[in-house]
């Protein structure tokens, strides 16, 4: 028998391993498992989405036709798809704000425009939610801001939800900002938000008491008119 | 801003609205569209060939012909579309270009037409996207080494009024041009070869004296070896003096790989000569006489291959060095697994590891002199894996340097790839300045724009003839330096300042007023003056860049005087507070006092009245703030060590 001291069982350990691994070059010797898996990422990219005809786009929303064309012809150039996810969304929406970060804000906006909850932002709800934000009336307008701050849409803001929100638009604001941002600044804020809104002071602001408060204010109300000349 | 996604920005506007009921303060007045026409088709006719696009598509890049009203200069009336004269292949990827944001290079284009048409058309090269870049830089690096080689051959011509030195120095480097320079570099190079040969021969043994053992020729012929390595060591010493002397920057030269090639090659002769014949340092004049190889070392001068074979290896040094690694690597493995495997056999040669190491080496570079062979299995299964190892490992680097020896002998250059290297990284700091340049170009039309808002607010009352001519002239100005697209951008981020209290500063600012935590008393001040100090240097240059700047700033404290007031009294919060040292009657003087005066006192007074940003201040500070500002010297110092 061989006398087989350590290394020399290594050694030809070693020798059958090569030995395996030429046999599996000549394609005698088909390893266990190893699934090629790398196929299938190609079938998802290729999702279309074409959105309703412009009659039925004109009739629902309040913008013209030349105006829905210029909408598309800018949405399909950046999503060739016809949809936006949400890190697109992102990506877009980061490019006006070089400063800062506005994830958490664009994540917030996604929430909002996605009516049906399907993760993807179609043209069809891009033009909704424009239409009503450029051509909706005063009450239609602060509709969809509370739609936007309330988070799990539950018909009130809590004090979190608003924190939340105040974090995500002063993070757009980025690090160099005069004066130095402080840390309790949207905390700050909040504060003063819910002190204005909070009519009857029970720490959440209601549908009723947010477009109350907001018709009261008169810097809101003429900042309302801005969105009149967007497009 | 990205142009690409300029589309997109009514939604981004639109999406403000989150903001507004959480802000604090009023929005400013959004930019209006003076003429809002809808977007209409361009035809622009590029030799005969038609393209149309959006006019909306051109005006992304407005510091480019087609995005500017230079093209204007090319309308044509008649048929109303616009006319070039240029070729319609590359105007392709110019149309492209603006469709798309991504500048591509076509490969089968030549280098100089492209970039004649991107010259023409205001294109800077650098924004080529990464796809094709490295071509255009390899095409590009290409032909500036044709156009370098061909002037190269029409260096003969002989240029008149040269001095002496620089005659010789020429001679020295070219010896083609005159015959002498020819005679001496043929001689030199006669002297290198008998001195090469005659250090070789100093060793053969030539005895013939019958009852003693063989001598070196050098030891026999002691005299003779003496004189002829004298006479080469004169010619070479002759030779670096003169070399020395006709160099037009002898520092250098001095630091030249060929004259440290020269000293060392003379360097054993003279030594020799001062050290005397003693028995104790004979054993270090011996080693000296080693060097007297170098002098093989002078024909690099005479050989352009060895040139570019010196230079290769130096390019290669990164591979070389990988190489050196790898093999490192796999001696120090191997042998240790050699020696252990045969540590058990008896009269084993591997006797340690770094025994073992001249046994790796010979057998993975496939020498295998013998003298060390592994006789246990073991040793024998891991010897031939280490064989076959060897092999691989010293293949894989080869080719490399292979190539890059048969590109740069074909290409006869030197000192490439330093020059792409510095153009490298000049392309890098444009591209970053570009990127920056989009939250710096918020700041800056932030001033302006806020100048042309506070000259719009202020209304006819207060007006002097002087700020009726400059708040026109700003109108102009503002109207032709920022399009549409930008002042709404430049709206939208301002609102997004109003909505939380604070402002956007750049990257030098906040970390000046990081650094410093006590500008706080100074609020109002110190943050503007810096903030435009650090974007634009120094107080002093931008007051020689923009001489229109004093013009600005004397109307503008003159007119928020009373507005500031008013604005207190009705706000709770107060939207633009200044600071006014002069007294209204008093601007003019100052204002022609600022023109004449000497730089320190223009500065100083320039940084203290520019101060018109809108940051919101409780009006309890607002009377302190004035009361401090006749405090001078320190608040001065202040602001001195921040633009610094």
């Amino acid at each position: 028998m061989l006398n087989l001291d350590g290394l020399e069982i290594i050694a030809v350990l070693v020798v059958m391993a090569l030995f395996i691994k030429v046999l599996e070059q000549f394609g005698m010797f088909e390893p266990v498992g190893g699934e090629d898996s790398i196929e299938d990422d190609f079938e998802l990219s290729t999702v279309c989405h074409r959105p309703e005809s412009m009659d039925k786009l004109e009739e629902l929303t309040k913008f013209t036709k030349k105006e829905l064309q210029v909408l598309y012809r800018g949405f399909k150039n950046e999503c060739p798809s016809g949809v936006v996810n949400e890190d697109n969304f992102k990506t877009i929406y980061s490019q006006f704000f070089p400063q800062g970060d506005s994830s958490m804000y664009a994540h917030f906006l996604f929430e909002a425009f996605d009516t049906n909850k399907n993760g993807s932002v179609s043209f069809e709800d891009f033009v909704f939610g424009l239409s009503i934000i450029l051509r909706g009336t005063i009450n239609d307008r602060l509709n969809w801001a509370f739609n936007l701050y309330d988070l799990n849409k539950d018909g009130c803001i809590t004090k979190e939800e608003m924190l939340d929100i105040m974090k995500s638009i002063y993070d757009m604001m980025g690090k160099c900002t005069y004066p130095t941002m402080q840390e309790d600044a949207p905390l700050e804020h909040v504060e003063s938000f819910f002190q204005k809104m909070d009519q009857n002071k029970d720490g959440v602001v209601t549908i009723e008491e947010f477009i109350e408060s907001c018709k009261k204010d008169e810097n809101i109300m003429q900042s309302m008119q801005l969105f009149d000349n967007v497009i | 801003m990205a142009a690409g996604v300029a589309a997109w920005l009514p939604f981004a506007r639109a999406a403000a609205i989150g903001w507004m009921p959480v802000a604090n303060l009023p929005m400013p007045v959004a930019p209006t569209e003076k003429n809002k026409k809808q977007d209409e088709l361009i035809v622009l006719n590029v030799s005969g060939r038609r393209f149309q696009t959006w006019k909306n598509t051109l005006d992304r890049y407005p510091d480019t012909l087609l995005g500017s009203s230079e093209k204007e200069f090319f309308y044509n009336e008649e048929t109303k579309e616009y006319f070039f004269d240029r070729d319609p292949d590359v105007f392709r990827s110019v149309l492209n270009f603006y469709r798309t944001g991504k500048l591509h290079y076509p490969r089968y284009e030549c280098i100089l037409s492209y970039d004649e048409e991107l010259a023409f058309f205001g294109i800077v090269p650098e924004i080529i996207g990464d796809c094709c870049y490295e071509e255009y830089k390899d095409r590009k690096r290409e032909n500036a080494e044709r156009l370098m080689d061909d002037q190269e051959d029409n260096k003969d011509s002989k240029l008149p009024n040269m001095t002496f030195r620089e005659t010789m120095w020429r001679a020295f480097e070219n010896p083609q041009t005159s015959t002498m320079a020819l005679v001496f570099y043929y001689v030199t190079g006669f002297f290198i070869a008998v001195s090469v040969m005659t250090n070789v021969v100093e060793t053969v043994p030539c005895g013939s004296v019958p009852n003693q053992k063989e001598v070196p020729c050098g030891e026999r012929y002691t005299v003779a070896f003496f004189c002829m390595d004298t006479a080469c060591v004169m010619i070479f010493t002759v030779e670096y003096l003169m070399r020395l002397f006709a160099a037009p920057n002898r520092y250098r030269f001095m630091r030249s790989v060929m004259s440290i090639i020269d000293v060392v090659a003379i360097l054993p002769y003279y030594i020799g000569l001062v050290m005397t014949d003693n028995e104790d340092v004979s054993g270090a004049f011996v080693t000296l006489r080693v060097f007297r190889v170098f002098r093989i070392f002078k024909f690099s001068r005479h050989s352009q291959g060895l040139r570019i074979l010196g230079y290769t290896l130096k390019s290669c040094a990164s591979e070389l060095g990988f190489l050196l690694f790898s093999l490192t690597m796999a001696i120090i493995i191997f042998a240790t697994v050699m020696f252990y495997a045969e540590k058990g056999s008896s009269s084993s040669k591997f006797t340690s590891i770094p025994a073992s190491f001249w046994y790796t080496i010979v057998t993975m570079t496939t020498l295998g002199y013998g003298d060390m062979v592994p006789k246990t299995i073991a040793g024998k299964i891991f010897g031939s894996i280490c064989s076959l190892s060897g092999v691989l490992v010293i293949a894989l680097p080869v080719p490399v340097i292979v190539s890059n020896f048969s590109r740069i002998y074909h290409q006869n250059q030197r000192a490439d790839k330093r020059r792409a290297q510095k153009v490298q990284k000049a392309r890098l700091a444009r591209i970053r300045l570009t990127k920056t340049e989009s939250s710096s170009a918020f700041l800056h039309s932030k001033r302006n724009g806020l100048f042309n808002e506070a000259l719009e607010l202020t209304q006819l009352p207060y007006k002097m003839s002087l700020s009726e001519q400059s708040s026109t002239k700003e109108e102009q100005h503002l109207g032709k330096s920022s399009s549409l697209l930008e002042s709404q951008h430049h709206h939208l981020l301002h609102c997004l300042e109003k909505t939380t209290n604070h402002e956007f500063v750049d990257e030098q600012y906040y970390q000046q007023s990081y650094l410093e935590g006590g500008l706080q008393n100074y609020p109002q001040r110190s943050p503007s003056l810096s903030s435009q100090d650090g974007v634009t240097g120094t107080c002093c240059s931008r007051r020689n860049k923009k001489h229109n700047t004093p013009l600005r700033n004397a109307s503008g404290p003159a007119h928020m005087q009373p507005l500031t007031h008013t604005q207190t009294h009705n706000r709770g919060l107060q939207e633009l507070s200044t600071i006014h040292i002069q007294p209204l009657s008093t601007s003019r003087s100052s204002l022609n006092m600022r023109i004449d005066e000497p730089a320190s006192l223009n500065c100083q007074s320039s940084q203290i009245t520019t101060a018109i940003i809108s940051i919101p201040t409780p009006p309890v500070t607002t009377p302190e703030g004035d009361a401090h500002l006749p405090t001078g010297p320190s608040h001065q110092n202040v602001v001195k060590v921040s633009a610094l």
